[in-house]
């Protein structure tokens, strides 16, 4: 009898471990429930569905159900019984399992607040979490000019740029005195803050939302200041909670999240978790990049391809980009300790703050056009030193690797500077041809076969052979 | 006539000349060749490639015809570690044959292996591929090409039924709004190509370069991604990502023309390009302008070469941007399309006509059964007698001289010791050989280390067909005669044809008597099977004999003649008729898939098959430099690009160098598990800091493939130039 592998989620950590059990091979049946009803789709494009650039088939990822995956979404796991090691699910079914992976992610918070205290949320109120959400906000927004986002974080932030995207006047309540306060600094939120203006987007910073009012009309949002905003569509952004409760109804260990050792393992040897619903060292991630390092590590670790392979963390990058946003932030980049780089262009919405200690990046922020962006990001990922010009950091490619050398006057060129690389001639051999009585271009190039390579230093060619013919002049004058 | 085959009437006296193209690579610069007072010259000839353009390398090209070291008489060696001796053809011929005699007697057919490569005729490819089919009866061929063409081709075989370097003229580069190179450095490898990049640039075109380094190329660029070694794959994905989400995926071409997008469409929504840009570094602004440029061109065209195609995953990667240029709808668009730029001298005829390990002339597979009717129909000979499919050619290479491999190997043009990856390795695989055969024209370090040594004609001594790097089948003419002692390699092949069929040497092939370039048959007919071995070495009628064989096969040469090229600036294949037209531009209604259609294939980024860690932390690339070729054997030999490029060196970023304590031109050391290679660092801030480089031109201790990758592309056999992990240290001692 083959093994029986059972994953509970089909969102990106569990689509993803199917996809890592199927590319070992191997004889094992693998079982994947999903919830909703859809094919695994990719969370990260949901705010490009909001701004309606792409369709819902074009966030669909690859799966491998029918290949010895057994897929069943709209399948919700109710109970596990560890004892007998069987999952039971709403549709009466009871699945076995020699081993059982948890990726039941996490579920929006819906804020403690008056009006939204009911079972059902009104109609025009929606978190932004799954596909489902993202539908509901669409259907609401085809019909509205102007969106409320309750939650100045990253997904909050993703969720207002794709609804102004779509031409919605976009105001976001965020309690803290400034945005995506875990990843920025004041500087640098004032100059996103800017930058989403120029979107269409509106901010309003340090008030807490007090109540939620729906009506015919729209919604309308209580502030603590004494204000209220009203909308046409208010979305939520509040962050988000493990989805823990078959872990901890099944006696497995839970505190934010399933706790987890570097195997991703509970305490039940035959269950793991991975993903948003899985705590590690006392992190709960909530991003993809950790996700799919543990789905890895629990397939090389289950088809037996490296039994001992461990999940090691790496620092986490947060990345924001949307049509005219550019945002990156990583490790901690206040602080007293070592080095910072700072560059600020706040007219241009351009900011970055650099971190370094001991020839290591330790945290960036990084807003706008920073074209050292993909270096910043790989530096520190993968803790190689940094550059002894600091600049290169700050301004990329402009500096160190830029192209060929400013033309130089022929007169203040070196004789033994090569003209043309192609056929390695210099200028001390182009006048010596001229010396030897080539007097035009074409008799210089067919002298010295400068030029006849790639063709490219022909401008400087004649230019040599310009000043030689005006110095000759001048000679002649004299 | 523009190809200048009217002044090809040489007659033997001074002086005379000649229009032919140039020896070295792919572009097959047209050039004129003048025999005066014993000296040939070369210039340059306006062909609609180059338009008159050449390197330095093809400007000093005669100087190897009369060089001092130029072997002239065969050498052998009596005893293993004993020296090589001059001694005379026949002598030497009848080593060989008895050498292969006693070697398949106690081994097998198959114990005797075949190595060709990438610069031989297409008259020599295809006289080597039935030479092993036929005359050895041996399952083992393979050529450097492996090392060379095998990802591109394999993933254009199987996206688009046909692997034809450029599906359209070279000229079309000039005329493309965007241009994106992949892993391709034209400006040292064909300088006379950039020629079409600068006319594109001038028309307001956008080249975008990926490469890990600032070559001379990315210096061209208006655009240059720099992403590791080995994530070409990831950018590919991220592109087709970026494409998708903004709407410029051309979804009427996609559902008239392909098939498979729905697969691709998924795996590539998990290429956010944010994720392709953590792996390679290059920011994702700048995929974003990349996938703008490539999806709101009118005409874009995207190429790849070695740099993306000598990794153990060469055949996904171009896949990746293969799927990316079918998204947008380029490949039979007018102007549009992807490519791959061929690297050696007849890298696309010499992978066509029958020296790959699968495949018999036309493009066919040998495991093909109507394909090997119809090629032994043409070689008369049973269908059920050819042999079946062999390795790919560093699987052959690993396997000599071991218990179940090959226990003989014949070498024509190649060079494996210097240009083969894990090359000591390579190196102590030929020296268990029973028997090394090497047919060239100088003393290589393969030849060096054979038992028997060939002298072989240079290009200016032999007449035949080339096919360039757009599928466009030239002509190479002879200018002068082989030295005295020197033979054509298709005369050493007839002659051992012969020989091992139990005839008498037919030394009467040493020298052609009479005109060079007169026909000496009406051209398209061939001897009745078994003829001497005379016309066997005309390449006239091996080209015959070629166009009954590939008729029909996917490179379809039957309509091709000698005088059809000379009247028409070549001819591109497939051309099947006579009176038929020739295809510069393929797919302008079909791909050459059953159906017509174009195959997407989902493709997945993989790491690098080594990857860096604590005691080897850098990634190791390799590639070339301007005035060297291959594995330099000749251009090493020639005193002005000597003079330009006298050694190997080891690019390594400043910030690098002065960690290790290293300054400019210092000796350094580049480890990996495999082996190390010693030269001068050369310090450019435009390499990555994380990345060295060093030029594979050379042998003995500053030999990079030393320290290369023998891990290999599961479909094409294609190993991992092109990354591995290594430390590097500075040399102390000399």
């Amino acid at each position: 009898m083959s093994e029986q592998v059972v994953i509970i989620g089909n969102g990106m950590a569990g689509a993803r471990l199917a996809g890592e059990l199927h590319a070992r091979g191997g004889d094992r049946k693998v079982t994947v429930l999903g919830a909703e009803p859809h094919r695994a789709y990719n969370r990260i494009m949901l705010s490009t569905l909001l701004a309606g650039k792409v369709g819902e088939s074009d966030v669909e990822l690859a799966e491998v159900a029918g290949q010895g995956v057994d897929l069943r979404t709209g399948v919700t796991a109710t109970a596990i019984d560890r004892v007998d090691r069987t999952v039971a699910t709403d549709d009466g079914d009871r699945i076995s399992y020699d081993h059982l992976v948890l990726a039941t992610g996490s579920r929006a918070l819906v804020p403690p607040l008056p009006g939204l205290d009911a079972p059902e949320l009104p109609e025009r109120v929606v978190p932004f979490r799954t596909l489902d959400d993202c539908r509901r906000i669409l259907a609401v927004a085809g019909r509205a000019r102007t969106a409320l986002v309750l939650g100045g974080g990253l997904l909050g932030l993703e969720a207002a740029r794709g609804l102004a995207a779509r031409g919605l006047d976009v105001a976001v309540v965020h309690p803290v005195p400034y945005l995506m306060e875990r990843q920025l600094d004041p500087a640098g939120a004032a100059v996103l803050a800017g930058t989403l203006a120029g979107l269409g987007v509106t901010t309003h910073l340090a008030v807490p939302a007090t109540a939620v009012r729906a009506d015919a009309d729209g919604v309308r949002l209580d502030l603590a200041d004494g204000r209220s905003l009203h909308a046409d569509l208010l979305v939520l952004s509040c962050g988000v909670r493990p989805d823990t409760t078959l872990a901890a109804a099944a006696g497995l260990a839970v505190q934010r999240g399933v706790l987890v050792d570097d195997q991703l393992r509970t305490g039940d040897r035959r269950i793991s978790a991975i993903g948003d619903c899985a705590q590690h060292d006392g992190a709960v991630s909530g991003l993809v990049a950790p996700a799919w390092a543990q789905a890895r590590v629990v397939a090389q670790v289950l088809t037996g391809e490296d039994p001992l392979a461990r999940y090691r963390p790496r620092p986490p990058v947060t990345r924001l980009k949307a049509a005219g946003i550019d945002l990156a932030a990583m490790g901690e980049p206040g602080g007293a300790d070592g080095e910072e780089l700072t560059f600020a262009d706040p007219t241009r919405g351009t900011y970055a703050r650099l971190r370094i200690s001991g020839e290591r990046l330790t945290g960036a922020i990084l807003l706008g056009d920073n074209p050292a962006v993909g270096t910043v990001i790989q530096l520190f990922d993968r803790g190689q030193p940094v550059p002894a010009d600091r600049r290169s950091l700050l301004l990329g490619r402009a500096f160190g690797t830029t192209a060929a050398e400013p033309a130089t006057s022929p007169a203040l060129m070196p004789d033994a500077a090569t003209v043309c690389q192609c056929n390695n001639v210099s200028k001390g051999a182009l006048v010596g041809c001229w010396r030897s009585g080539a007097r035009t271009v074409d008799a210089v190039v067919a002298g010295t076969r400068a030029g006849t390579g790639c063709g490219s230093c022909r401008d400087a060619v004649a230019g040599i052979v310009g000043w030689l013919s005006e110095a000759d002049s001048v000679e002649v004058a004299r | 006539m523009t190809d200048g085959a009217r002044s090809a009437t040489g007659t033997g006296d001074d002086p005379r000349e000649v229009a032919t193209h140039c020896p070295y690579c792919a572009l097959q610069c047209g050039m004129t060749l003048r025999a005066e007072a014993g000296r040939v010259t070369v210039a340059a000839r306006q062909f609609p490639t180059n338009r008159g353009g050449l390197c330095q390398k093809g400007w000093t090209a005669a100087e190897l015809l009369d060089h001092p070291e130029r072997l002239t008489t065969p050498l052998l060696r009596d005893r293993p570690g004993g020296e090589l001796r001059p001694a005379s053809w026949a002598e030497a011929l009848d080593r060989v044959v008895t050498g292969i005699r006693a070697v398949q007697t106690g081994h097998g057919r198959d114990a005797v292996a075949v190595f060709g490569g990438g610069g031989l005729t297409n008259e020599k490819a295809y006289a080597l591929g039935r030479f092993a089919r036929v005359a050895l009866r041996t399952r083992h061929i393979d050529y450097n090409g492996r090392f060379c063409m095998s990802s591109a081709a394999a993933a254009g075989m199987r996206a688009f039924g046909v692997d034809r370097g450029l599906p359209f003229p070279l000229s079309d580069l000039g005329r493309a709004d965007t241009l994106l190179l992949v892993g391709a450095n034209p400006a040292e490898t064909m300088p006379p190509l950039v020629r079409w990049l600068t006319e594109q640039r001038e028309r307001g075109g956008n080249l975008i370069v990926v490469d890990p380094r600032v070559t001379a190329t990315a210096r061209h660029a208006d655009l240059h991604l720099q992403p590791l070694p080995g994530t070409d794959l990831a950018v590919a994905n991220a592109l087709l990502h970026v494409a998708l989400t903004e709407g410029w995926v051309d979804r009427e071409y996609v559902a008239g023309r392909t098939t498979g997008f729905d697969a691709v469409r998924r795996g590539v929504a998990g290429w956010w390009p944010a994720r392709a840009e953590a792996l390679s570094g290059v920011p994702v602004a700048d995929i974003e302008a990349t996938a703008r440029a490539l999806g709101t061109a009118e005409r874009a065209i995207i190429l790849t070469a070695r740099g993306a195609e000598q990794h153990a995953k060469g055949v996904d990667t171009v896949t990746g941007f293969v799927n990316l240029a079918l998204a947008l709808g380029l490949p039979g668009r007018p102007g549009s399309g992807y490519g791959c730029l061929t690297g050696q001298g007849n890298g696309q005829g010499g992978r066509e006509h029958g020296q790959k390990a699968d495949q018999l002339p036309g493009y066919r597979r040998i495991d093909d059964p109507v394909a090997r009717e119809h090629v032994a129909g043409v070689w008369g000979v049973p269908a059920e007698e050819l042999p079946g499919p062999g390795v790919p050619a560093y699987q052959l290479l690993d396997s000599l001289g071991t218990a179940g491999g090959p226990k003989a190997l014949l070498v024509f043009g190649s060079n494996p010791v210097v240009s083969a990856p894990r090359a000591a390795r390579v190196e102590g695989r030929l020296r268990d050989l029973d028997l090394l055969v090497v047919a060239d024209f100088l003393l290589s370090e393969t030849a060096a280390l054979a038992d028997v040594v060939l002298p072989t004609a240079q290009w200016a001594e032999e007449d035949g067909t080339m096919t360039n790097l757009e599928g466009r089948v030239l002509r190479r003419r002879a200018l002068r005669e082989p030295p005295p002692g020197v033979r054509t390699d298709l005369a050493v092949l007839a002659d051992l044809t012969h020989q091992l069929q139990g005839g008498a040497p037919s030394y009467r092939l040493v020298h052609r008597k009479g005109p060079l370039l007169t026909p000496k048959q009406e051209h398209g007919a061939t001897p009745e099977h078994g003829a001497g071995a005379v016309d066997a070495a005309d390449p006239r009628v091996v080209f015959a004999e070629l166009r009954r064989a590939s008729a029909g096969g996917v490179a379809d040469y039957a309509g091709v003649s000698w005088e059809r090229i000379d009247e028409n600036d070549g001819v591109f294949w497939p051309c099947p008729d006579t009176d038929g037209p020739d295809t510069p531009r393929l797919f302008a209604d079909r791909f050459g898939t059953p159906d017509g259609r174009a195959r997407f294939h989902a493709v997945e980024h993989r790491p690098a098959a080594e990857e860096v860690c604590a005691a080897y932390p850098l990634h190791f690339t390799t590639g070339r430099v301007l005035a060297q070729y291959q594995s330099g054997t000749q251009t090493r030999r020639v005193a002005a690009l000597r003079r330009v490029a006298p050694e190997a060196f080891v690019e390594l970023h400043p910030d690098l160098a002065g960690r290790l304590g290293v300054a400019e031109g210092e000796p350094v050391r580049v480890v990996s598990r495999r082996g190390d290679m010693v030269a001068p660092a050369r310090l450019s801030p435009g390499i990555r800091p994380d990345t060295v480089f060093a030029p594979f031109h050379w042998g003995g201790a500053a030999r990079a493939n030393s320290v290369t990758n023998d891990a290999v592309d599961p479909v094409s056999g294609m190993p991992e130039f092109k990354i591995c992990a290594v430390r590097v240290e500075k040399v102390t001692e000399p």
